[in-house]
C-alpha cells in the first residue's frame, strides 16, 4: 500500500510540475531587431535545379525575385490600411465557406474571383464572392484593428504576420502588383541549383545538409523565444537566424544560396498555386511548431484557401 | 560448449524460445531506432545514438528508412505469430521444424541487412539480403499455409467436437487461419511486385503523404492496399491465436469463424482492388465488418469463461463478484479488452473520419488530417504488441503479483498513452491552434508516461528472461523439457498412426 501511495504521489508531482501552459496570444516578447530589412528582394535566376525529395531535374525559364523575409506584422498592417483607405476590402462580418461548413467570422475582407470547378469527388468549390483575409477577432492575432486603424502589436511588428487566409495572402500580394510564388519557384528560392549532398541530392535544408537548433525556429529547437517562454513555441522575427548573438543566444546564418531567410521554420508560407480538382492551397517551409523533417525544402502543409493559423504566413515573388 | 548448446536448441528450437528471441530483436530495434524521432530528438538523444553507431542520415533518404524499419518489425511480428500458430495447431513435427526454421533465418537476415543497408550506407549487397531474407519469410508461409490445409483427413472434426465444422468435417478455425495465410502470401505480393518496380524508377513515398492527391499512381495505390490489409491481416493472425488460447468453442464459435473466413476474404479483395475499384472501399467496409464481427464473438466468449470460471463456487454471482472474476487475471482479460479498447481508438476513429471527411477534416490543414492517419495505424500495431505481449506472458508462466503487475501495467499504461495520442489527434475538435499548448503537453506527457512505463515493463520481463538464460535449472530448461516432451509425444502419436497407414496398405496389398 504504501509503495503504491509513493508511486502515485510521484506521479502526481511530475504531472504538477508540468503546469499549464499560456496560449500564443497571451505571450509579449521583447522586440528584437536582427538587422534583416523585410522590404528587401532577392533574385532567382531563370534555370534548372533539383525539385523535390527525389531531386527531378525542373527548369524554371524565367528570373524571378522573391522577398528576402516572409511579410511581417508591420507590413501587414499597413496594406490593410491602405487597402481599407482605398475601399479595396472591408472590415466586418463575413461569411466563410469550408468543405460542407458555413460559418461566419469577423475581419478584413475583400473580393476573389473564384476557382474553376470540375465537380471532382471531394473537390471543394471556391466560388466567387467576398472572402475573409484576416480575422480580427480571432486568438493569437498580433495585428489589433481598434474599429478605424489596423496595429501590428510593437514587439511582434517584425515578426511574420499570421493568421491570414490563402485569399489575404494573395490579395496583399496582387495589392502592390506582386504575386504568391509558385511551388516552384518557392522551392529553387529555398535550394538552390547544387546537387552538394550525399549521393547526388540537392540540399535537404536551405543552409546545407543538417539542421541545428540554432539554424531555424521550429518544434523544441531551443531558440531564444522557447527559452524566454518554455516549451511553448512561437515566431521568431524575421531574418532572426543571420549568424547574431542575441542575449548571448548565438544563431548561425542559416539564409538560403539566394540570401533568402526563414525558408525554413518560423511560419508556413502560403504558395500560389491552384491544384485543379482539389483547390488546396500549398504551404513550405514549416513553422515553429513542425518537427525538424517537415523543415525540409520539400516538404508541404495544405489546407483550404479560408485557413488562417498563427504558424502561417507568406512572401511573395514578382 | 554444452552450455551455449544447450541455450541455443532452447532459443532456436523451441517455440518459447523462438518468440523470446523475436521479441528481442523487436525490442532492441525499438529501442534503438525509436531514438531517432520524437522526444528523443529534443532531449538529444538521437545525436548521441547516430554518432556513437556510426550512423549515414541523409534528409531525403528518410521516407525510404522508415519503410524499411516497418518492414523489418513487421517480419519480426509475422515470424512470432507464426511460431504461436504452428505450435498451436496439429501438424506434422518436421513442418513445424521447418516452417520456424525458415522464418527465423528469414527474418533476422532481413532485420540485420535491411537496417544495415537503410541506416549505415546503401550497399546493394545488404539490399539484395534484405530481399532474400524477406523472400524466405514469403517461403515460410507457403510452406506454413500448406501445413494449414484444412482438407487433411486427420484434420477433420468428429461429429461431436464442440469446435465448428462444415458438414464434412472440416475445422473451420483451421479453415480461417489457412485463408488468413493465403491471404497474407497474397497481399505480400502485392506489395513485392510494387517494391521490385521500385528497383525500376519507382519513388518512395509514405502512404499519409499522398492523401488529398486527386490522382494517385496505381502503384502507389497498390501500396496503399498493400499496407492497409498487411497490418489488418497481422491483427487478424493475433485474434485467431488468442482464440485458441482460451479454447475458443461454442455457439459463438460457429458463428465467429466463417465471418472471419468470409471477413479476410473480403477485406483483402476490398483492399487491393483500390487499385482498380472507385468503390473498394465499399467491400472493405463489409469485410472488415465481419472480421469485427467474429473478434466481439471471441470477446464475448472469453470474458464470459472468465466470469464463469471465477464464479464457478458461488450459487447466484452478483455483480461485483462477476467483475472480479472478469478482472482477476490481467492477461486473460487483456487481450478481449485490448480489441474492445480498439473500437475507440481505431476502428471508431477512421469511421468518423469517413463520415465526416468534407465535413470537417479536410477543413483542416494536411498536417492535422496526416497525424490522425499515422496515429490510429501507430496504435493498431500497438494494440498488437500488447495482446502479443500478454500471451507471451502467460506462456512464460508469470504467477501472482508479477502477473498482476506485469498485466495491468501493459494494459493500463498502453491504453492511456494510446487514449491520449487519440485526443491529442482530434484536438482541432475542442481547441484552437493559439490555445492548444496546454493541452498538448498534458496530452504528450500521459502519452510518455503510459509508453515509458509499457515499455519498462517490457524490460523488466525480458531482462528476467535474460538472466533466467544464465540459470542452470532456469524457467527456461522447465519450458524446453516442456516442449520437446510434448514434441516428442506428438512425434510419436504421428510414427503410431503412420505405422497404422502402412500397415493397413500392406494389409491391403497382400489381399
Amino acid at each position: 500500500m504504501k509503495r503504491t501511495l509513493f508511486i502515485l504521489t510521484m506521479l502526481a508531482l511530475t504531472l504538477a510540475s508540468c503546469g499549464n501552459a499560456p496560449s500564443i496570444g497571451s505571450i509579449t516578447p521583447p522586440f528584437i531587431d536582427p538587422g534583416i530589412d523585410p522590404e528587401s528582394w532577392a533574385l532567382i535566376p531563370a534555370g534548372a535545379f533539383p525539385y523535390g525529395q527525389h531531386d527531378h531535374i525542373t527548369e524554371v525559364d524565367h528570373d524571378y525575385e522573391m522577398m528576402v523575409t516572409p511579410v511581417t506584422n508591420e507590413q501587414y498592417a499597413r496594406f490593410l490600411n491602405e487597402a481599407l483607405a482605398a475601399s479595396v476590402i472591408s472590415v466586418g462580418e463575413v461569411e466563410v465557406e469550408a468543405g460542407e461548413q458555413v460559418w461566419v467570422e469577423v475581419g478584413a475582407h475583400g473580393f476573389y474571383p473564384g476557382d474553376p470547378y470540375d465537380g471532382y469527388k471531394h473537390e471543394e468549390e471556391i466560388k466567387l464572392g467576398d472572402k475573409l483575409y484576416f480575422p480580427t477577432e480571432a486568438d493569437g492575432a498580433r495585428v489589433t484593428f481598434d474599429g478605424q486603424t489596423f496595429r501590428a502589436i510593437h514587439e511582434y511588428s517584425n515578426h511574420p504576420v499570421t493568421m491570414v487566409t490563402w485569399f489575404g495572402a494573395n490579395a496583399y500580394c496582387e495589392y502592390f502588383g506582386w504575386r504568391l510564388p509558385s511551388e516552384i519557384e518557392w522551392e529553387k528560392a529555398a535550394r538552390g541549383t547544387e546537387l552538394v549532398a550525399e549521393r547526388g541530392h540537392g540540399l535537404p535544408f536551405p543552409w546545407g545538409t543538417h539542421i541545428e537548433g540554432n539554424n531555424a525556429n521550429y518544434y523544441s529547437s531551443f531558440d531564444l523565444f522557447e527559452k524566454m517562454f518554455g516549451k511553448l513555441g512561437n515566431t521568431t522575427p524575421v531574418g532572426f537566424f543571420n549568424g547574431n548573438v542575441y542575449d548571448g543566444y548565438e544563431t548561425l546564418d542559416s539564409a538560403s544560396p539566394y540570401g533568402l531567410y526563414d525558408m525554413a521554420g518560423n511560419v508556413w508560407q502560403w504558395t500560389g498555386d491552384d491544384y485543379p480538382k482539389q483547390h488546396y492551397r500549398h504551404m513550405r517551409g514549416g513553422s515553429f511548431y513542425s518537427y525538424e523533417v517537415d523543415l525540409r525544402v520539400w516538404k508541404f502543409n495544405s489546407a483550404g484557401p479560408q485557413h488562417y493559423s498563427p504558424q502561417v504566413g507568406f512572401r511573395c515573388a514578382r | 560448449m554444452q552450455f551455449l548448446k544447450n541455450r541455443f536448441d532452447y532459443l532456436f528450437r523451441s517455440t518459447r524460445g523462438l518468440t523470446l528471441v523475436a521479441i528481442a530483436v523487436v525490442s532492441i530495434v525499438t529501442a534503438i531506432f525509436g531514438t531517432l524521432s520524437g522526444p528523443m530528438v529534443e532531449w538529444g538523444i538521437k545525436d548521441i545514438t547516430v554518432r556513437l553507431l556510426g550512423m549515414k542520415l541523409v534528409e531525403a533518404e528518410r521516407e525510404g528508412r522508415i519503410i524499411m524499419l516497418y518492414h523489418t518489425i513487421a517480419m519480426t511480428v509475422t515470424a512470432i505469430e507464426v511460431y504461436f500458430i504452428t505450435e498451436m495447431l496439429p501438424m506434422k513435427r518436421h513442418e513445424q521444424s521447418i516452417v520456424n526454421g525458415t522464418i527465423t533465418v528469414g527474418y533476422l537476415t532481413a532485420v540485420v541487412f535491411g537496417l544495415l543497408f537503410a541506416y549505415w550506407g546503401h550497399n546493394f549487397t545488404f539490399h539484395g539480403l534484405f530481399l532474400v531474407g524477406q523472400s524466405l519469410v514469403f517461403f515460410a508461409g507457403i510452406l506454413l499455409t500448406m501445413a494449414l490445409n484444412p482438407w487433411r483427413k486427420e484434420y477433420r472434426l468428429e461429429k461431436d467436437s464442440p469446435y465448428v465444422r462444415s458438414k464434412g468435417g472440416l475445422d473451420l478455425e483451421r479453415m480461417a487461419f489457412f485463408v488468413m495465410s493465403i491471404a497474407m502470401l497474397v497481399s505480400a505480393t502485392f506489395g513485392a511486385v510494387t517494391g521490385s518496380f521500385w528497383g525500376n524508377g519507382h519513388e518512395t513515398f509514405l502512404g499519409e503523404d499522398l492523401i488529398r492527391m486527386p490522382h494517385k499512381t496505381e502503384l502507389q495505390k497498390a501500396i496503399i492496399g498493400h499496407l492497409h490489409i498487411m497490418l489488418t491481416l497481422l491483427a487478424v493472425g493475433i485474434t485467431l491465436i488468442v482464440g485458441r488460447w482460451v479454447k475458443f468453442k461454442g455457439i459463438l464459435q460457429k458463428i465467429a469463424m466463417p465471418l472471419m473466413v468470409i471477413g479476410i476474404i473480403g477485406t483483402t479483395a476490398g483492399a487491393l482492388s483500390v487499385v482498380w475499384l472507385e468503390w473498394a472501399h465499399t467491400i472493405i467496409y463489409v469485410g472488415s465488418t465481419f472480421i469485427m464481427l467474429a473478434a466481439l464473438m471471441y470477446v464475448i466468449y472469453a470474458w464470459d469463461t472468465l466470469i464463469k470460471e471465477g464464479t464457478a463456487g458461488i450459487k447466484k454471482p452478483g455483480f461485483f463478484q462477476k467483475m472480479g472474476a472478469l478482472l482477476k487475471d490481467p492477461l486473460k482479460f487483456g487481450p478481449g479488452w485490448q480489441m474492445v479498447f480498439m473500437n475507440f481508438t481505431v476502428s471508431g476513429v477512421g469511421i468518423f473520419m469517413a463520415v465526416k471527411l468534407t465535413e470537417i477534416f479536410r477543413v483542416w490543414p494536411h498536417r492535422e488530417e496526416r497525424i490522425i492517419l499515422t496515429g490510429h495505424w501507430h496504435i493498431l500495431s500497438g494494440l498488437i504488441a500488447t495482446i502479443i505481449l500478454m500471451y507471451f506472458a502467460d506462456l512464460s508462466g508469470l504467477k501472482g503479483k508479477i502477473r498482476q503487475w506485469f498485466g495491468w501495467l501493459v494494459i493500463i499504461m498502453s491504453d492511456i498513452a494510446f487514449a491520449s495520442v487519440t485526443v491529442f489527434s482530434m484536438k482541432r475538435l475542442f481547441v484552437t491552434e493559439a490555445e492548444q499548448q496546454s493541452i498538448v503537453n498534458w496530452l504528450m506527457l500521459f502519452t510518455d508516461i503510459g509508453l515509458a512505463m509499457v515499455l519498462v515493463a517490457l524490460a523488466v520481463f525480458m531482462i528476467w528472461r535474460l538472466y533466467d538464460l544464465f540459470q542452470k535449472k532456469g524457467h527456461w530448461a522447465n519450458e524446453y523439457a516442456t516442449e520437446r516432451r510434448i514434441n516428442a509425444e506428438a512425434e510419436l502419436a504421428e510414427q503410431k498412426r503412420k505405422l497404422e497407414e502402412l500397415n493397413a496398405i500392406l494389409k491391403e496389398v497382400s489381399k
